[in-house]
C-alpha cells in the first residue's frame, strides 16, 4: 500500500460554492444589470434586464423537509421547462426560470400537476420559515414541519392569492429560542412550568457553572441532592423559558401538557416605510395539539383575516395595528388581553404608552 | 426481506389536505425496499409517531465530526433506540449552498445520490442558518458522504460556538434593486471566516448576512451579527413618464394614498403635472415607493452598503436589532469588497476577544456600550447610529474638547474630499 492511500484525507477548505457555475444562464449574462419587473399573475415575476432580455419566475411552495424523489421530480420539471436551473428562496419555496414567455403556462400546469402550488409572491401568505421540531431538535416542544403542513394547508387559498395588504411572513418555532425568528405571525412552544429535574444525572451531564450562567433570572443554583451534586431552580424566580435545558438535558423542560403555543404578531425584518420591528404576544396557552394544531390555526386564521379586512395596501401586520391601535387589535380579532401582554423584561416601560394617545 | 412498517395513524393525518406533505415523502423512502435507507426511515417515522403520541422529542446530541474539522455535524442520537434501532443514529450534515441558492438540476441530483448511497434519503432545502440539511445518517456514513460532497465542492456548514453558514438574496443575479454584488461580498466575507466554523472557538456563535437593499430579504437585520444591507447615496432615479402612468393606474388618491403618504419621511410629494417630486436629502432608501412603481422609480447610481451589527433572538437578555456600525460605504471597486472582508474581521476578532462566554455579538456591545465597541474595531462615532442622542445626563464628560475637536478634524478631511 503507497503511502498516499494510507494519509487519511483531509478536507478541502472550499468555502461557500460560487452560484455564477449554477445559475441560469440569462440570469448570468445579466447578472447586476436589470431594469425593472413586474408580477403579470400569482406566482408569477417578469424581470427585464437592461440589454432587454426578459426572464419569467415561477415560484412554488414545497415541504421544505424533501424525500430525494421529491427532489428528483423538482429536477425533471426544470428540465424540461427550465432550461435545468432551479433556485431556492430563503422560505424554502422553489424558483424556475424561463426566458420564454410561452412555457410559463404550461410550467405552473405541470408544478400544480405534480402537487406544487404556485404562488408566495407579492401580498401572498408565503410558505412558513420554520425549524426542526420532534423530526430531528435535540430540544424541541412541538414537532415543526407538523405544524407547518396544517398551517399552510390551511392557508392555501392565500399563498395562491395576492389578497393580503402587503406580504405576510409567518414562522414557527419549537422552543423559546425561536429559531424560526420573527414573523407577521410567529407561532412559538412557550413553556408554562419550570423544568423537571433529574438530580442523579446532572453531575455527569452538565456543566454546572455553564448552566447556571445560562439562566436569564439568575433562579439556578448548586445543589447536593440525595449525597450528589446537582443544580436547583427557585421556581418562584423561574421564568420557564427552557435556557437550562440545551446546556443540561437532565433538566427537562418539555411537558406534553405544560408546554403550550403562544402567538405573537408584527415581526418585520425589513426597514421598508416603518423601522424593523420585534413580533408581540397576543395569544398565549394554546394546546400543543398534534397532528393538526386546530386550536393555533383558528387564532392563526382569525388574525390573518382580521389584516385582510382592515390592512390597507402595503400596510404590513405591525403597521395596521400601529395604525389601528392595540384595543381594536384585541377587538377585531376577539383575543384577549391580559397582565401577560404587560411587557416586564428589561427595557420594559418602553412598551408601555406614554403619551395620552389613547384608541377610544 | 420485506421490513415491517411501523404503523403511523397520527402522521398519516399528514398526508390530507393540498399542501406538498413530508410525511407521504418520508413514507416513499421507507417504502423503497431496495435502497439501504429504507429501514432506517421506516424506524425514523416510527420515533416522529411516538412523538407525536406522547408530545416529546427523542433525540439527545454528541459528537461527531469529519477529519480535520470541528463542526459542521448536527449529532442525533435516538433516546428511545431500543424501539426503533435502524435510526438510533441519525445525524445531519449542514452544508453550506452556493451563495443565493441557485442549482443546476445536475447537481442537485448529484447531491441526492450521494443521500441515496450514505444518507436517509431526506434533504431539507434549506436550515434557518441556509444550508443544505442532509439529514439522517449513521455515524460511520458521515465521512464518506462528506468526502464526497467535498469533491464535488461543496463545504461543511457551521454549527456550536462559532462563524455559521451565511445566506445573500437573490440580489444581483435577477433583482434590479441590488445595491451591490450580494454573492461576492458573501463569499469573500465567509470564506475568510472557514477557520472560526470549521473550528470553533468563539464564546457563542456569529453570523453574517447579505442584503442588496432595505426589503432585507435574508432577514439580515435581526437575524444576523453582521448585516451588510444594500443603499445609494445619490438620487432616486425618476422616469416621470412612467409615473404619469403609475399615477393613471392607480388614481391621484391611490397614488397618494399608497406612495406619498406612506413615506417613512415624508420626503416624497405629487406635482400638479402628475410627476413627482423626491426631497432626496431626507430620503432614507427604505424602498418603499420603488417597490410600488417597479418602472418609473429605481435605485441610485452611488451605490454601496449600510452596515449594522448585533441582532439576535431573545436568549439570554432578549429580543436585539442589528444597530448602524457603517452608514454607508460606497461598493465600486476590489478595495471596497477588501474594506468589507477587513470590516468583518475586525468585529469577529474584537468579539472573540471580548464577548463572555455564550454572550452574542449584540448583547456584548450592550454590556460594553457602543462607544468602547466603536472603539475596538476602529470606527468613528456618526449620528446615524442613533435613534436620537442621549435623554440622560448622567455621564461624566472629561475630554468633551478633544471629542469636538476630532469631529471637526472629520467634518474638515471630508469637507476636503
Amino acid at each position: 500500500m503507497s503511502e498516499a492511500q494510507e494519509a487519511p484525507r483531509m478536507p478541502d477548505e472550499c468555502g461557500v460554492p460560487d452560484p455564477m457555475q449554477y445559475m441560469h444562464p440569462v440570469l448570468k449574462k445579466n447578472y447586476g444589470a436589470w431594469d425593472w419587473h413586474d408580477r403579470p399573475q400569482v406566482g408569477v415575476l417578469h424581470h427585464v434586464a437592461k440589454s432587454g432580455d426578459e426572464v419569467w419566475t415561477i415560484k412554488a411552495g414545497t415541504q421544505r423537509q424533501m424525500d430525494i424523489h421529491t427532489i428528483r421530480k423538482l429536477c425533471d420539471i426544470a428540465d424540461e421547462f427550465a432550461d435545468g436551473h432551479v433556485r431556492f428562496t430563503t422560505r424554502s419555496n422553489i424558483e424556475y426560470t424561463v426566458s420564454d414567455e410561452s412555457k410559463v403556462e404550461p410550467l405552473i400546469k405541470k408544478l400544480e400537476g405534480e402537487g406544487f402550488p404556485v404562488g408566495g409572491t407579492g401580498n401572498s401568505v408565503s410558505m412558513i420559515s420554520h425549524t426542526q421540531g420532534w423530526l430531528h431538535c435535540d430540544i424541541p416542544g412541538t414537532d415543526a414541519s407538523g405544524v407547518v403542513k396544517s398551517l399552510m394547508d390551511a392557508m392555501y387559498h392565500e399563498f395562491k392569492h395576492e389578497e393580503m395588504p402587503n406580504r405576510v411572513k409567518i414562522t414557527t418555532s419549537c422552543c423559546q429560542i425561536n429559531c424560526g425568528g420573527q414573523g407577521d405571525i410567529a407561532i412559538n412552544i412557550q413553556h408554562t412550568k419550570p423544568p423537571i429535574i433529574n438530580h442523579d444525572l446532572v453531575s455527569n451531564m452538565c456543566e454546572r457553572p455553564a448552566v447556571v450562567a445560562r439562566c436569564p433570572v439568575a433562579a439556578i443554583r448548586p445543589a447536593l441532592v440525595n449525597g450528589k451534586p446537582t443544580l436547583e431552580v427557585d421556581e418562584k424566580k423561574c421564568i420557564c423559558c427552557g435556557a437550562c435545558f440545551p446546556p443540561c438535558p437532565p433538566m427537562q423542560i418539555n411537558d406534553p401538557v405544560h408546554s403550550k403555543i403562544a402567538i405573537w404578531v408584527g415581526g418585520k425584518h425589513s426597514s421598508t416605510r416603518s423601522k424593523p420591528s420585534f413580533h408581540k404576544l397576543v395569544a398565549a396557552g394554546i394546546p400543543n395539539n398534534a397532528p393538526r394544531w386546530p386550536e393555533a390555526t383558528e387564532i392563526v386564521l382569525k388574525i390573518l383575516s382580521a389584516y385582510k379586512e382592515g390592512g390597507k395596501p402595503w400596510e404590513r401586520m405591525n403597521e395596521w395595528i400601529d395604525r389601528i391601535g392595540w384595543p381594536k387589535f384585541f377587538e377585531v380579532t376577539g383575543l384577549p388581553f391580559t397582565k401577560f401582554h404587560i411587557e416586564d423584561w428589561r427595557g420594559g416601560r418602553n412598551a408601555l404608552n406614554a403619551s395620552s394617545h389613547v384608541h377610544l | 426481506m420485506a421490513t415491517k412498517k411501523h404503523e403511523t395513524p397520527l402522521l398519516d393525518q399528514l398526508e390530507s389536505g393540498p399542501w406538498p406533505s413530508f410525511i407521504t415523502g418520508l413514507k416513499h423512502l421507507a417504502s423503497d425496499e431496495n435502497q439501504q435507507y429504507a429501514p432506517m426511515v421506516n424506524s425514523l417515522l416510527g420515533q416522529l409517531e411516538h412523538s407525536y403520541e406522547t408530545r416529546k422529542g427523542y433525540w439527545k446530541g454528541g459528537t461527531i465530526g469529519v477529519r480535520g474539522y470541528g463542526a459542521g455535524i448536527i449529532p442525533r442520537f435516538s433516546e428511545v433506540a431500543s424501539k426503533f434501532p435502524e435510526s438510533s443514529e441519525f445525524h445531519t450534515m449542514r452544508v453550506m449552498p452556493p451563495a443565493g441558492m441557485h442549482y443546476d438540476t445536475k447537481v442537485l441530483r448529484q447531491l441526492c445520490d450521494v443521500w441515496e448511497k450514505y444518507g436517509s434519503g431526506l434533504i431539507a432545502l434549506h436550515g434557518q442558518s441556509g444550508d443544505i440539511m442532509m439529514q439522517g445518517i449513521s455515524s460511520e456514513n458521515v465521512q464518506p458522504a462528506f468526502d464526497e460532497m467535498n469533491e464535488m465542492g461543496f463545504d461543511l456548514g457551521g454549527a456550536g460556538a462559532g462563524v455559521r453558514t451565511s445566506m445573500s438574496c437573490v440580489g444581483a443575479a435577477r433583482c434590479e434593486q441590488s445595491c451591490y454584488d450580494e454573492a461576492k461580498a458573501m463569499r469573500m466575507v465567509i470564506n475568510n471566516m472557514l477557520d472560526d466554523m470549521h473550528r470553533p472557538s468563539l464564546p457563542y456563535k456569529f453570523k453574517a448576512k447579505f442584503s442588496g437593499c432595505a426589503n432585507d430579504c435574508v432577514n439580515a437585520s435581526h437575524r444576523s451579527d453582521f448585516a451588510v444591507l444594500g443603499t445609494w447615496k445619490d438620487d432616486i432615479k425618476v422616469n416621470q413618464e412612467e409615473l404619469k402612468k403609475k399615477v393613471a393606474e392607480l388614481g391621484r388618491k391611490g397614488f397618494n394614498d399608497q406612495v406619498v403618504n406612506m413615506c417613512p419621511t415624508r420626503a416624497l410629494s405629487l406635482n400638479d403635472d402628475d410627476t413627482l417630486e423626491i426631497d432626496n436629502s431626507s430620503c432614507v432608501k427604505c424602498m418603499h415607493c420603488i417597490n410600488v412603481c417597479t418602472k418609473a422609480l429605481s435605485v441610485g447610481d452611488e451605490k454601496g452598503v449600510t452596515i449594522l451589527v448585533g441582532g439576535k433572538r431573545t436568549l439570554k437578555i432578549g429580543d436585539l436589532m442589528g444597530t448602524v456600525l457603517v452608514p454607508f460605504h460606497k461598493m465600486d471597486s476590489e478595495e471596497d469588497y477588501e474594506w468589507l472582508v477587513e470590516l468583518s474581521e475586525n468585529v469577529l476578532e474584537f468579539f472573540a476577544d471580548n464577548a463572555l462566554e455564550h454572550e452574542r455579538t449584540g448583547e456584548m456591545i450592550e454590556r460594553i456600550g457602543l462607544v468602547n465597541f466603536l472603539e475596538g474595531v476602529g470606527v468613528d462615532v456618526d449620528p446615524n447610529m442613533v435613534a436620537h442622542p442621549r435623554t440622560s445626563s448622567y455621564v461624566r464628560m472629561d475630554g468633551w474638547d478633544e471629542e469636538v475637536s476630532k469631529w471637526n478634524a472629520r467634518k474638515g478631511t471630508a469637507a476636503a474630499e
